[in-house]
């Protein structure tokens, strides 16, 4: 009777024990960036490995997202004043549907590399945590400051911390 | 007489409870770059504000509720 108990108990237990997800693991600062190779519009391919030795930038984004769209013309001007010391910006776009990304980027063009993962991968991989997030990696491939949401208060610091980097070879 | 409450039975039928309530734990809400569909306009309860606005003044108006839909008042119909 009380083996027949201890059974039905430990099956109860492992039943709930299988169904417990492992946490995913969040990417925090001083971890190397976990390494993605996704593809842009034209079909040229952005991996995170190739770009060792720049300072990178990751942005995910969605059309869906409000603070998003506020966030480009930002990112532009960050591009456009830094491109030449070594700064990459990638945006990372995780529309499920494509054109909706089209539309977005229709209305805000952008004019840093913008890659498309609708499967979700490398967000998953990040653990993002917020639309948008970002994630600041250096020249080595360690991350450096990870930014969630769009903050127009955020944006001093982060270019400050931005050109530090840049300036630390 | 056979009881049919067994202890034996019961931690059975327990445990076939457990193993399907355990199912419902494995639901996972969806990520934040998940979240597409559920900003659509039309997942919001009050897809067009404009044309629920101007319902409740209907309302108001017709069924002498006011007040009854937002703040102040408390459908004396004296605001």
């Amino acid at each position: 009777m009380t083996r027949t108990r201890l059974q039905a108990l430990a099956v109860a237990l492992l039943a709930c024990g299988l169904t417990v997800a492992a946490p995913a693991h969040a990417v925090r600062i001083g971890e190397d960036a976990p390494a993605f190779e996704l593809v842009q519009a034209d079909g040229k391919p952005v991996a995170l490995a190739k770009l060792r030795g720049s300072v990178v930038y990751v942005d995910f984004w969605a059309s869906w997202c409000a603070p998003c769209k506020r966030s480009f013309p930002w990112m532009n001007a960050l591009y456009d004043r830094h491109r030449g010391e070594g700064l990459i910006i990638v945006g990372v776009n995780v529309d499920k549907r494509r054109p909706d990304a089209d539309r977005f980027l229709r209305d805000v063009p952008a004019t840093f590399p913008i890659v498309f993962d609708a499967a979700g991968a490398t967000p998953a991989a990040f653990d993002v945590k917020g639309m948008p997030s970002s994630y600041l990696v250096d020249r080595r491939g360690v991350v450096v400051a990870v930014e969630e949401g769009f903050h127009d208060e955020r944006t001093a610091t982060l270019e400050a911390q931005i050109r530090a980097l840049l300036v630390a070879r | 007489m056979r009881c049919w409450l067994r202890a034996d039975r019961i931690a059975r039928v327990v445990a076939a409870c457990a193993v399907a309530v355990a199912g419902c734990a494995s639901f996972d809400p969806p990520k934040p770059w998940e979240k597409g569909d559920l900003a659509r306009p039309s997942m919001h309860f009050d897809a067009d504000p404009l044309a629920s606005k101007t319902m409740q003044h209907i309302y108001q108006s017709r069924e002498g509720a006011a007040g009854g839909g937002s703040v102040g008042g408390g459908g004396c119909g004296c605001n």
